[in-house]
């Protein structure tokens, strides 16, 4: 089953007429996930590739097509506007690809996401994928997926791959993979990824990999030392040798104090019974241990 | 914070000074003469601040109280054309183009407040402390109950009341703590109102009259929203940004200037930061973070390659491009570009994979480039440690 996305998931992606929205429109469509709409304000009425019809607004697109999960690809200075006009149109699944958007755009959009019970992936994130389902929604690589019971969970897009990739070759299947972003504002945290997989029947074991900077990390040891926590998992922690003071790309992985740093997290998370991944190389073989421990297949 | 353009003071100082809140007199001084007539105006006596993007002046030897035009001449002469080497800058220090000269403030007490984006709360929070002058860090490891901490709810913005209560902590009272309410909202209209990342003043002074004054401004505007700042964008000062690091931001490149000789080129920030773990753990210290981004063209590829080419350091190049937005193909002819424009010969490791891997490949394998191909992260390590031992 995984999590987040099924069978059912009706996907609506807003700038579907734009250049990356347009290319990951198509390939997640080739894909398998049901696309029943696109959003561009002014071409509505337009088909995209002969099949899926446009619409000027989401409200619209949902009336005719009763889709339930946004995926925006909108540039940065209206991206903010995106989301909130699918939460307005009643869309309980959003996720939003775009990088860039003003902090302070997103401190009052996020407030209307929660007020609202929505349920926001990112921004800055590569989205969400269910290989199961032979649903994604997102700008992962779908070819290096494979069905199977291992949830991963990352903040950033071409990390997730790796893992994933390292996974597959190892012929670990995945339940689920969420990206949930890079930025310093986002609609969902790591403990609330580990909550659905926690609560997921067809995922054994988790994968989470987690980077310097914010707090995020230690509220997800936290969680996972905690009893309502019942799955193996294992964990890495990038950014070990980054300088302190410097923002590694991300907005959120920077370190300003001895909480944020690599070292700090993987302790915690050791404390609170994770296998620690050694390095990015180790993401795979790592994740086999941890499913042999635990007596499952792998 | 990084993501944020900074101002100089005398910028910022502008702008408090457009939103009502008393600054000190001061002039703007290029040459020595300038800052000599400066402090003549001001009755011979003044304060000369040099104008750089990086905290630790005072102790770097960057401000001066000076006694007389004679004095403000030599110090700002000493000062103007220099590199000014903080606690917050690399060893070659930034260079000092400008100084501000002030007319000397009378100083009863001192505070300090700053807004920031606070990512728990996420939204802006107000820290302030009756403890002017120190670094808040420092008030924050010895005296943590002297931190005034108010969190804005956006949707309100910095209320009235929050302003009365911030200015009755941090001790005034009377007109002092009216007054000083005025200038904390102020500093928050002019948070909201620019995107700013951070607004800080250390110190806020209460004069010996009573009134309140702006003695130092630092503004960080983020870049993400610089595109709805166009006056704003005007205020940048390049010469104080590292030139390769400001060159990529242009392009919207991130990248992060490193001590070792392993160029790195990755897509997204997380692998990019898992290529350094992998490269320094396979004993191969890279000489850069670079992140050249989602929707990368063969362009931008090409002026990310160049950016890593130009630092001399780089003797190999490990490529990690795992195809999403960014596809193979793209990659590589940008690479290939970069390569043939600087005519450059250091040897590339390669590792990609995902979307149009085998055209980017190709265009690689044909091309005249030094390239060894892995699979593997581990795979590309262990060519990392081949080479480094190959060279002793």
């Amino acid at each position: 089953m995984g999590i987040l996305l099924n069978e059912q998931s009706r996907i609506l992606v807003q700038g579907i007429t734009g250049r990356e929205g347009s290319f990951h429109a198509r390939a997640c469509k080739e894909y398998g996930t049901q696309l029943v709409a696109g959003v561009t304000p002014g071409r509505g009425g337009q088909m995209f590739d002969d099949v899926v019809p446009v619409f000027d607004s989401v409200g619209q697109a949902v009336e005719e097509t009763q889709a339930n999960v946004s995926l925006i690809f909108v540039p940065p200075p209206f991206a903010a506007d995106a989301i909130a006009e699918s939460v307005d149109a009643g869309m309980p699944l959003i996720a939003c690809i775009t990088e860039g958007i003003p902090v302070q755009d997103m401190v009052g959009v996020y407030r209307y996401v929660m007020a609202n019970g929505v349920r926001l992936i990112g921004p800055n994130c590569p989205g969400m994928i269910n290989p199961g389902a032979r649903c994604k929604v997102g700008i992962m690589p779908g070819n290096i997926h494979l069905p199977g019971r291992v949830g991963v969970v990352s903040r950033s897009g071409t990390l997730t791959y790796e893992a994933v990739g390292q996974l597959t070759d190892l012929g670990i299947g995945q339940s689920s993979c969420v990206g949930i972003g890079g930025d310093p504002i986002i609609g969902t945290s790591f403990v609330d990824v580990l909550k659905l997989y926690n609560e997921d029947p067809d995922t054994d074991m988790v994968v989470f990999i987690g980077e310097i900077g914010g707090t995020m990390e230690q509220e997800a040891a936290e969680y996972i030392g905690s009893s309502e926590f019942n799955k193996p998992i294992c964990t890495l922690i990038v950014g070990a040798t980054a300088p302190s003071g410097k923002r590694m790309g991300h907005a959120g992985a920077i370190i300003t104090g001895e909480s944020a740093t690599a070292e700090s997290k993987t302790r915690a998370l050791e404390a609170a019974g994770a296998n620690i991944i050694p390095t990015p190389a180790d993401i795979g073989i790592t994740a086999q241990q941890t499913l042999r421990e635990a007596g499952l297949a792998g | 914070m990084d993501g944020a353009m900074k101002l100089h003071e005398y910028q910022a100082k502008q702008i408090f000074s457009n939103y009502g809140i008393p600054i000190p007199n001061g002039t703007v001084a290029r040459t020595p003469a300038e800052a000599a007539e400066a402090v003549a105006s001001y009755g011979g006596r003044g304060v000369v601040k040099a104008q750089v993007h990086a905290g630790g002046r005072g102790l770097a030897g960057g401000v001066k109280v000076v006694g007389s035009p004679q004095d403000g001449s030599e110090f700002a002469g000493g000062l103007l054309g220099s590199h000014l080497v903080t606690h917050q800058t690399d060893a070659n220090g930034v260079p000092v183009d400008q100084v501000l000269v002030e007319e000397l403030a009378d100083i009863a007490t001192e505070m300090y407040v700053a807004i920031t984006m606070d990512r728990n709360h996420r939204g802006p929070v107000l820290i302030a402390s009756a403890a002017g002058g120190m670094s808040i860090e420092e008030v924050a490891a010895t005296n943590p109950d002297a931190i005034v901490t108010e969190v804005v709810e956006p949707g309100l913005g910095l209320m009235p009341f929050q302003c009365r209560r911030v200015a009755a902590r941090l001790g005034m009272s009377g007109a002092t703590a009216r007054q000083g309410a005025d200038v904390i909202s102020a500093l928050y209209r002019i948070f909201a109102d620019n995107d700013c990342s951070l607004v800080e003043v250390n110190p806020l002074i209460v004069t010996g009259e009573g009134g309140v004054v702006a003695l130092d401004a630092k503004m960080d505007v983020e870049d993400d929203a610089l595109f709805r700042h166009s006056d704003l964008r005007e205020l940048r000062d390049r010469s104080q940004e590292d030139q390769l690091e400001a060159r990529a931001a242009d392009d919207d490149i991130a990248y992060v200037s490193l001590d070792g000789s392993v160029g790195c080129l990755v897509n997204g920030a997380g692998l990019a930061m898992a290529t350094l773990d992998v490269a320094n753990a396979a004993g191969a210290a890279p000489a850069n973070f670079l992140d050249v981004g989602g929707g990368a063209t063969e362009e931008k590829v090409a002026t990310a390659v160049g950016i890593i080419l130009s630092d001399p350091k780089v003797d190999r190049v490990l490529v990690n491009i795992f195809g999403g937005i960014l596809r193979c193909d793209v990659a590589a002819r940008g690479i290939v570009m970069a390569y043939e424009e600087q005519q450059a010969t250091q040897p590339l490791v390669v590792r990609m994979l995902g979307t149009n891997l085998v055209e980017g490949k190709e265009i690689l394998a044909q091309s005249t480039l030094n390239v060894t191909f892995t699979d593997t992260l581990t795979e590309a390590a262990a060519a990392l440690s081949t080479s480094a031992g190959g060279r002793g």
